[in-house]
């Protein structure tokens, strides 16, 4: 993300931007090309400031298992860390499952063999567009495998369902 | 949903021994583990969300037309023997009702159909554990029911969900489908013969696990086995269960190829180990829930070679149920120590086989 061009930053027009920030305001995507202290100050890091304090994070990954750094941090919902992760064997919150994701992707593929979801989908009371189109998605595949089964009764039903479904949208 | 502070009366749905192969298949449980968007999983929930969890779950349960009219449990209101009845019923796990006589988890509970084969544990080890428990050899029912109950929450609340992963939970060993199929089998004659080692090896390379009669970490008595699906990911429900039933229909025919090596090879034998283990019920004067189990298991396996003409497997389920500790105590209708607990399961058994309580056959066997 950092961009090494000349553009001038769009805060302060002083320094060079070194950072390009994309963020949506007024449901406008907006692309602002930042100095590092007013990067900074948006609370955002550059490359070069991480390396301004390199033993300070050379200490902090004393102590610390291997194949701890990518997901290194506190989980920002519930404040659970890849320690606690790893002592626990549960986790926190369903934030976990992204901050940790890379973590848990493989122990995922290690314990189930996969990591892709093909079961059934149930649609919340507030759903969205996505949980229709993840909805609808399970509903074919369950219809699929009735037909399969000569479950007529069941993919009869599942017809209605998805009939039901397409007259909402 | 009305407020319990006791066991529901009903709640013996799964003894009744109608289920297909009863003798051989006990019962079949599905449950399927769910927890709420934006509310923290059980390691890092504080008190306060653990209270907005149960009633948010409990609200959306009271509209549901599987649990409206069911009762409500709240493990920390619950007196400790109630809770350990429900333990033994199977109902909770060891988890809900407080581990190693401890305290419930705050604000957990069980939600409880009418019919009580279907209810949901709140606030174990995840938010909600949907179950259904069947007699015998029913799969496809029990996922039915359990299915239907998780469609008439599921759209009344909104549960934590990753578009790749699928439904989330507090351990990784449950994502995706949430969902854990467990059939209860006897097998005494794999037992016998040595053959089980082998079967279990089996049953592990084919992706699912076996567990004891009361679930994780138990150990295993009268010869009962759970066996389950292991991984919860990347397969749709049907296909898991499909696969599970497979297995646990090879898993029977096994039994039965072994029982009939038994009475080919070892006629005499088996039938001597099974009307001594019905003498030893029968006339007791003091036994454990070990050697009642061990011994159950004996005549169990008379029944399905019907060496035990007279003895009904639903009275040897009774049996199984009423003799562990805190159901014998409710029937003594006080606290035992374990000499006297003993002696009262001894005569409670010998009651049943006579033939006084009601539900069972009076014939005693005849040769």
């Amino acid at each position: 993300m950092a961009d090494k061009g000349v553009t001038p930053c769009n805060n302060c027009g002083k320094n060079d931007a070194v950072i390009q920030l994309t963020h949506v305001e007024n449901n406008e995507m907006r692309v602002l090309h930042l100095c590092e202290a007013c990067a900074a100050e948006r609370g955002v890091e550059t490359e070069s400031h991480q390396v301004s304090a390199p033993l300070v994070d050379f200490l902090a990954q004393i102590g610390k298992g291997v194949g701890e750094g990518v997901t290194s941090g506190r989980c920002p919902s519930c404040g659970m860390t890849a320690t606690q992760l790893r002592q626990n064997g549960r986790l926190g919150c369903e934030v976990c499952y992204k901050h940790f994701d890379e973590h848990l992707r493989g122990l995922l593929r290690r314990l189930h063999g996969a990591t892709k979801h093909v079961g059934k989908i149930v649609l919340p009371a507030d759903a969205n567009e996505n949980d229709r189109v993840a909805r609808v998605l399970s509903l074919r595949r369950s219809l699929q495998r009735a037909v399969e089964a000569e479950d007529f009764e069941h993919a009869a039903s599942i017809r209605d369902e998805l009939r039901n479904l397409d007259e909402a949208n | 949903m009305k407020e319990g502070s006791s066991l529901p009366d009903s709640g013996l749905e799964w003894l009744d021994a109608d289920g297909p192969l009863a003798d051989i298949v006990l019962s079949t449980r599905v449950r399927l583990a769910r927890n709420l968007s934006e509310h923290r999983f059980a390691l890092r929930s504080d008190e306060a969300e653990r209270q907005a969890i149960f009633d948010e779950i409990r609200v959306a349960a009271e509209q549901t037309p599987s649990l409206g009219k069911g009762t409500v449990l709240s493990m920390r209101r619950l007196p400790a023997p109630t809770r350990k009845l429900l333990l033994e019923r199977h109902l909770v796990s060891k988890e809900l009702i407080g581990e190693s006589g401890g305290e419930p988890p705050s604000h957990s509970g069980l939600l409880l159909a009418p019919d009580d084969s279907l209810g949901v544990m709140v606030n174990e080890e995840d938010h909600m554990r949907l179950q259904s428990l069947v007699s015998g050899f029913r799969l496809r029912e029990a996922w039915r029911r359990v299915d239907e109950l998780d469609g008439e929450i599921g759209s009344r609340v909104r549960y934590a969900y990753h578009p790749e992963f699928g439904y989330l939970t507090s351990c990784p060993t449950n994502v995706g489908t949430g969902l854990r199929a467990s059939v209860l089998v006897h097998l005494p004659a794999l037992v016998l013969t040595q053959e089980i080692t082998k079967v279990l090896q089996g049953i592990s390379q084919v992706g699912l696990t076996f567990r004891g009669l009361y679930g994780e970490g138990s150990e295993v008595v009268g010869n009962f086995f759970q066996i389950s699906n292991q991984t919860t990911l990347g397969k749709t429900e049907e296909d898991l269960i499909d696969h599970l039933q497979k297995i646990v229909q090879q898993v029977v025919q096994y039994e039965k190829q072994a029982r009939t090596v038994l009475l080919r090879d070892a006629r005499t034998v088996i039938e001597d180990k099974v009307w001594r283990a019905y003498g030893l019920l029968r006339y007791a004067r003091s036994i454990s829930f070990e050697e009642t189990m061990n011994l159950l298991s004996g005549v169990r396996l008379g029944l399905g070679l019907k060496l035990l003409p007279g003895v009904r497997v639903y009275t040897l389920n009774q049996i199984m149920i009423f003799t562990q500790a805190a159901h014998l105590e409710k029937l003594a209708g006080n606290s035992l120590s374990a000499a006297d607990a003993d002696t009262y399961r001894a005569s409670y058994i010998r009651r049943l086989l006579e033939g006084e309580d009601a539900v069972v056959d009076s014939d005693i066997p005849n040769e």
